[in-house]
């Protein structure tokens, strides 16, 4: 397909959902949804295409989170603390990508290390009750983090606060916006040598692509994306804590990717949407554990639906519209699209 | 050192723990020149071998490629001086299609366009125009060989290193490859590493054996075939 007109329909698609949606839920709920969807969606990229399983996304999320309030309460300028929200997760990602790509950590101990950093962070922002810990004129705070910053506004109007269905709108179209960028990322040169780089990391190197730098770029975009969930997170709770850095956010966004189709990108944001709902909805009942109900989903989804819901899904729809002979060749043009 | 040598070791040795697998290697290869390297298994070839790619890095000892000393580089940078490298086990990217595995290779080195004209002509070299957009790990193994070859091509290469190339290949696929390993020694110099006697009959000019981790003898492959020790250490043994 042209370029040109996937991204047009992924866009009318994404207007579709974008004002269909509130139909259903309230645009509180959907904002929170929508910045689980940005979420997964960094993941999305950085493991389903850059082969990269990063077991501490959370780590970016969080500090994209706490980069804004930080950013925001010394300068009293949101906007600017939106910029830092995803400068400083990008850095970061960058330091930490860097280290672990130049050092050829092998796939395993890179899951481990991604996991043990946000966990440090988790501990450590813990510990940052009192005067001591503060950035500027803005107060870490421990566990119960840091309330009341300024959020962001309309740009033209400094006064006129982005909160409920303002915010909602304004994070959905981030998210088509950077599912696009994510999407123009993956038919560039750089992101078809990613994906070769996920399918055969040596036989990349002997091309002559420096597979390091690659994925440490792979990284920093994950990171950056990441960090501006974080910042819709931010705007909506208008509270962070550090348990956006904690293990059960961690899993999470694995088991979203997981159940709604890691490889895809279509796949984690409606595994986001979906799981981070049932989680909502569960949150009003007493009677079931969120973390038991998680399990069983993601054990279910990796027995009866391994390809997770996007994947299987779509090959249903091709079912029908196609009919059986002509499956295979639609199989193949999907796997290309990717 | 001779001037016209493109690939030149010296006193190469590579230590396994106590074991040494490679032992003060020194070989020259000269342009334009298509080099065979034999021996039983463990004698150090494919070591050798990954020392050139910079798949390892030599305990001691030197590598120059055309007066450069990549001693200790990434194999990326070597691939960059424009050295094309095929592995033992066909190394290719099996969840996309061979045009895009071969793209891929074209691409590092050229523009978009370029990459696209490249990868025409190297499906229409290798033949392999009806596999374009199947998925590589469906294809049979003679043409994953074939597609590797092909990514190997779309780099242009001055200097080309095969581990292998004849592993398990039919005989008709065995004669193809030998045409095209022919071709690329017009324009490239060829290293290659093989076990296969039949095929280096058919393309061999000068060999050079290891055994044991060092050079046994280095000569016109009438001269090697008809040596009393080539064929007591690997010949003879292999009946």
């Amino acid at each position: 397909m042209k370029t040109g007109r996937e991204i047009l329909l992924t866009a009318i698609v994404g207007f579709i959902f974008m004002f269909a949606l509130p139909l259903l839920l309230s645009h509180y709920t959907l904002t929170v949804l929508t910045a689980f969807a940005i979420l997964a969606l960094s993941l999305g990229f950085v493991w389903g295409y850059g082969g990269i399983l990063c077991f501490g996304q959370a780590a970016f999320y969080g500090l994209g989170g706490y980069a804004f309030a930080v950013a925001a309460i010394n300068t009293q300028m949101p906007w600017l603390g939106f910029l830092a929200a995803i400068l400083i997760p990008a850095i970061v990602a960058a330091l930490l990508g860097a280290m672990m790509f130049y050092g050829r950590l092998s796939d395993v101990y890179m899951a481990v290390v991604t996991l043990v950093f946000t966990l440090i962070l988790f501990k450590f922002m813990n510990t940052t009750a009192g005067e001591a810990y503060r950035i500027g004129s803005a107060r870490l705070g421990g566990y119960n983090g840091i309330p009341g910053f300024p959020t962001l506004t309309k740009p033209w109007n400094p006064t006129d606060y982005l909160y409920n269905e303002s915010l909602y709108y304004f994070a959905f179209l981030l998210l088509i916006a950077l599912y696009l960028i994510v999407r123009l990322i993956l038919k560039s040169p750089f992101g078809r040598a990613l994906v070769g780089i996920r399918e055969n990391e040596l036989r990349a190197e002997l091309m002559g692509y420096d597979v390091r730098l690659l994925k440490t770029v792979a990284f920093t975009i994950g990171g950056a994306i990441a960090g501006i969930a974080g910042c819709i997170f931010a705007n909506w709770a208008e509270i962070i804590t550090p348990n956006m850095f904690s293990l059960g956010q961690s899993s999470e966004i694995i088991i979203w990717t997981i159940v709604g189709g890691a490889g895809t990108l279509a796949g984690p944001i409606i595994g986001a949407g979906v799981l981070g709902y049932l989680k909502i909805a569960l949150g009003e009942n007493s009677g079931l554990n969120n973390f038991f109900i998680m399990g069983i989903v993601l054990i279910a989804a990796v027995l009866f639906l391994p390809r997770g819901i996007f994947p299987t899904v779509q090959s249903l729809l091709s079912r029908v519209s196609l009919g059986r002979p002509r499956q295979r060749i639609s199989r193949r043009r999907r796997s290309r699209a990717g | 050192m001779p001037g016209n040598a493109v690939v030149e070791t010296q006193g190469l040795s590579v230590h396994f723990g106590g074991v040494a697998a490679l032992d003060r290697v020194s070989v020259a290869i000269a342009e334009k020149e298509l080099r065979c390297l034999i021996g039983p298994n463990g004698a150090g070839k494919s070591t050798f071998f990954k020392c050139l790619t910079g798949q390892l890095k030599p305990s001691e000892g030197t590598v120059q490629i055309r007066g450069e000393d990549t001693t200790g580089w990434n194999p990326h940078e070597i691939a960059r001086l424009g050295v094309g490298i095929k592995t033992q086990v066909p190394s290719v990217m099996n969840g996309l299609t061979a045009r895009e595995n071969i793209w891929l290779a074209a691409k590092r080195r050229n523009t978009a366009r370029q990459a696209d004209r490249i990868v025409a002509e190297t499906l229409d070299r290798l033949k392999l125009g009806e596999f374009a957009g199947t998925e590589v790990v469906r294809l049979a193994h003679g043409q994953r060989q074939l597609v590797e070859l092909g990514i190997v091509l779309a780099g242009k290469p001055w200097l080309i290193l095969l581990d292998e190339p004849a592993a398990g290949l039919t005989g008709e696929e065995v004669q193809r490859m030998v045409e095209v390993i022919r071709e690329m020694n017009t324009e490239a110099s060829l290293i290659i590493v093989e076990h296969d006697m039949h095929f280096i009959r058919s393309i061999a000019k000068i060999v050079t054996v290891f055994h044991q981790g060092r050079v046994l003898i280095e000569a016109p492959v009438e001269t090697v075939l008809a040596d009393q020790k080539v064929r007591d250490v690997y010949l003879g043994r292999k009946g």
